[in-house]
């Protein structure tokens, strides 16, 4: 399992192609929801978990896709299927590297979000949601890129797959986020943040029960 | 070629009369509620048609782990016959929440929670349809069919709590009596009637439309096969 997070990981360092697209294209989306929302500081209180988490949701698709696509282009789907190593293995070193990747997007978002409309993202809290909220996104979007870069639509078909499946954990998540924003009790974000551990649990369990048939020749 | 068996006939005959007696039941029987009106007749087929679309997700769900452990095609089948016949209802149910909401709730459609599970749900059976138009092996694309709609179907339930923990303006009608105020009311006995009555006529309808629609599947497959054979 832990192979195959490094390879990724050593593959992303070295070209770096897909973490820069991430940056490159979640910054572009909170530029145009700048336009397109006009985040004056009224909006800003009530919108920023919103554009927080539409942001990390579209770039997470893209790194997604991209992340099955390589392996399926160069016929490395294949070698890693042969190896002779537990699917379950394959499913999450796929995941835990598409997870790292979208940590990473975040970790360099949030900052840029902060320093640009001057609102402090930095709260323990709000990480630990960011945190629940992409395991469950990947845990979902790995086994489900594993399925659509199979189909005849590919990329396409991701986001309009993922999306449906993956309302819960990002209604929970602004719920959650924007909870913390506007400095609710801690009892009032408990629900959302309950509703994110299940989530998480319950696709973690089951994409690695399901993820053999996905792959299987 | 198997003709259609007498069984399936008469049960054509009984989903046309069932229907009939619910509408019957629905528009004229039981009594207009006092404070919505004729729009709340709108209520017995809201709730029928809705009924049996959840029932058809939980069979497709169903029907795909099934699928999964046997790999019998005839699963698949079951799979997509659900999902299509209830994608059908589902979406008419969508229509008459619209039609019950303009008058009680002064606009077609709101995002409340619940409407908005609903509209998902209903996307995610679309886009289980898209999944199965991408792939062209038929063995694959019962894998992919029965995987996913045993992620939708986890997914829509927890979508489905997750409103009952926000807040929502759609009325509890059974198991609740203080939602008058959202448009919920009390049923009286032929409110009842017809309500349970509607119930069970779409229980039917649903029954017919899925038979049909497995013939038509194994039709389907013996179409392909039949064409494997010319081509060959």
């Amino acid at each position: 399992m832990m192979a195959v997070v490094q390879k990724d990981l050593a593959a992303e360092f070295r070209s770096r192609e897909l973490l820069s697209a991430m940056l490159v294209f979640s910054l572009l989306v909170i530029l145009i929801f700048n336009f397109a929302l006009e985040l004056d500081i009224k909006t800003r209180q009530s919108v920023t978990a919103g554009v927080l988490w539409t942001t990390f949701a579209f770039a997470g698709t893209l790194g997604l896709n991209r992340s099955m696509a390589v392996e399926k282009d160069r016929g490395c789907m294949d070698g890693l299927l042969l190896a002779p190593v537990d699917r379950a293995a394959i499913y999450f070193g796929k995941a835990i590297s598409n997870l790292a990747f979208m940590l990473i997007v975040e970790a360099i978002v949030l900052p840029v979000y902060s320093m640009l409309y001057n609102v402090n993202l930095f709260q323990a809290g709000l990480l630990g949601v960011i945190l629940l909220g992409s395991i469950g996104y990947t845990a979902v979007g790995t086994l489900l890129a594993a399925m659509s870069v199979q189909t005849r639509t590919r990329d396409v078909l991701l986001p309009i797959l993922l999306f449906p499946v993956a309302i819960p954990v990002l209604l929970a998540s602004v719920k959650a986020s924007g909870g913390l924003l506007d400095g609710a009790e801690f009892s009032e974000i408990l629900t959302p943040l309950n509703i994110l551990i299940v989530y998480d649990v319950i696709f973690i369990a089951v994409a690695y029960m399901v993820f053999d048939f996905v792959v299987e020749e | 070629m198997q003709t259609k068996p007498i069984a399936l006939t008469i049960l054509d005959a009984a989903s046309v009369i069932v229907l009939g007696i619910a509408a019957y039941l629905a528009l004229v029987f039981a009594p207009t509620e006092l404070v919505m009106g004729d729009v709340q007749r709108v209520f017995y087929f809201h709730v029928g048609t809705a009924w049996v679309g959840l029932l058809g997700f939980l069979i497709a769900a169903l029907s795909g782990v099934v699928y999964l452990i046997t790999k019998d095609m005839k699963w698949d089948r079951f799979e997509v016959a659900a999902v299509e016949v209830s994608t059908m209802f589902f979406f008419i149910t969508i229509v008459l929440g619209s039609i019950w909401a303009r008058p009680a709730w002064n606009t077609w459609w709101t995002w409340d929670p619940r409407l908005t599970t609903a509209a998902v749900t209903e996307l995610i059976y679309v886009a289980y349809f898209m999944l199965r138009q991408g792939i062209e092996d038929p063995e694959k694309r019962a894998r992919f069919g029965a995987v996913y709609t045993l992620l939708g179907g986890i997914s829509a339930p927890i979508t489905f709590m997750v409103i009952r923990l926000f807040r929502t303006i759609h009325p509890v009608v059974i198991g609740n009596q203080s939602a008058a105020a959202q448009g919920g009311f009390d049923m009286t006995a032929d409110m009842r009637t017809a309500f349970f009555f509607a119930l069970f006529a779409f229980t039917v309808i649903f029954i017919d439309l899925m038979w049909h629609r497995l013939r038509l599947g194994a039709f389907q497959e013996k179409v392909e096969q039949l064409k494997l054979k010319v081509s060959i």
